[in-house]
């Protein structure tokens, strides 16, 4: 061992070598009164039980309501359906239940 | 990873595919890394390569796979001249350990899946349970003792071919019956093991592979019995009258919903069965892997032919 052979290693990443981009998150409301609120149902049973809960509760603290759906749970949102609510609302409430 | 990369004739820049859930164009370099940390040797990535090809087609829905809460993962059967080749097992113990073929090739799919792209458990893999076979879940057809066509022929290829076929599934349960010597009787059997799996109250919506043990086969190939007409015959075990599964039937809250009462449904929809050919020469089981949501709000079965 005292033949002080040079080798060089390559390590190799497994991974995707992405880091994500950070983003400052979006100023919380002080209030609801006269923003739009996007209720999205992930369309798993009884989700739209949880949702109209909320819509009621939302619409006493003077919100305003819009409700979507994701074609199925099965899949994530349709970009178009993301880019809908995006430019459509203030805030966005998702709804998983069973 | 330089005689891992000699085990295909691909270049190792090529992308094999966007993997979910983070959408990564992964190359077969990295997909490379992965085998060799999984433990596969050189000759098993090509068949790594067409798994990863399969779990991230829009028909398997890699992403829902991961993503439910439910107990499943890509379970992946090979066929033909390649199984053999690179020494995979079909026999003994095939759903179990100690074949590094099998072992290790389902590992490095779940590897590129956790590592490439970002489908870390807790993260976006949000299953309550999960299984042991997500740790990687791979075995071969025993094709050349099947009185029957494979797996892969009934998907559409030929004996020539070598094919993975990826099924979104749950770990493997046990149908045992040791008396049945005839056809009629074993079939009866499965069939009634099978009108369980998932939840009794599960009709239609999923798919299910059936691993028929050899001497259960024997039942079949003595009767001379082919694929078709045991299908055929199991259809008729397993339909349901809606009104014994509905919603408070027996007491029992969970259910179909009421508008299906006065329907007869069966278990599984046309193609909702998979069945394979494997195991042990000796000992009078099967098994039944269940599967998730099927078609297109859920996972397809997805078989695709392995290049060099």
């Amino acid at each position: 061992m005292s033949n002080h052979q040079s080798t060089r290693t390559t390590v190799l990443d497994p991974t995707a070598e992405q880091r994500p981009a950070k983003r400052e998150r979006t100023a919380r409301p002080e209030s609801l009164a006269g923003l739009t609120v996007g209720l999205l149902d992930i369309s798993k049973p009884r989700g739209d039980v949880f949702l109209d809960r909320v819509e009621e509760r939302l619409t006493a603290l003077g919100a305003k309501v819009a409700r979507y759906a994701k074609p199925t749970f099965t899949k994530p949102a349709p970009v178009d359906l993301r880019h809908e609510i995006a430019i459509q609302c203030d805030a966005v409430i998702e709804a998983l239940a069973d | 990873m330089v005689r891992m990369l000699e085990g295909t004739t691909r270049s190792a820049d090529e992308v094999v595919a966007l993997i979910p859930p983070n959408l990564v164009e992964c190359t077969v370099e990295k997909v490379a890394v992965n085998a060799v940390m999984a433990g596969c040797r050189p000759e098993y990535l090509p068949v790594v390569l067409t798994a990863v090809e399969a779990i991230c087609s829009d028909e398997f829905n890699m992403h829902g796979v991961l993503a439910t809460t439910m107990s499943v993962g890509p379970v992946l059967v090979v066929n033909g001249p390649i199984a053999a080749s690179i020494g995979m097992n079909s026999g003994i113990n095939v759903l179990g350990h100690g074949n590094r073929a099998n072992a290790t090739i389902g590992r490095a799919v779940q590897l590129v899946i956790r590592n490439i792209g970002g489908g870390a458990p807790g993260g976006i893999d949000r299953a309550t349970l999960g299984h042991v076979g997500k740790q990687g879940f791979c075995f071969a057809e025993d094709e050349d003792a099947s009185p029957w066509n494979s797996l892969s022929e009934e998907r559409g290829f030929d004996r020539t071919q070598s094919t993975v076929t990826a099924f979104c599934g749950e770990g493997p349960s046990l149908v045992i019956d040791q008396l049945s010597r005839s056809p009629e009787s074993l079939t009866r059997s499965l069939a009634a093991s099978l009108r369980t799996t998932i939840s009794p109250r599960v009709v239609t919506g999923m798919d299910a592979m059936l691993v028929i043990s050899p001497e259960h086969m024997a039942r079949y190939r003595d009767a001379g019995w082919d694929r078709t007409r045991f299908l055929a015959e199991l259809d008729e075990h397993l339909m349901f009258d809606t009104d014994e599964i509905i919603v408070g039937a027996d007491g029992i809250e969970d259910g179909l919903p009421p508008g299906l009462a006065g329907h007869r449904l069966p278990k599984f929809r046309p193609g909702g069965l998979l069945v394979v050919h494997a195991g042990g020469s000796a000992g009078l089981f099967s098994a039944i892997i269940g599967g998730w949501l099927n078609g297109p709000a859920g996972s397809d079965p997805v078989t695709r032919e392995i290049t060099p």
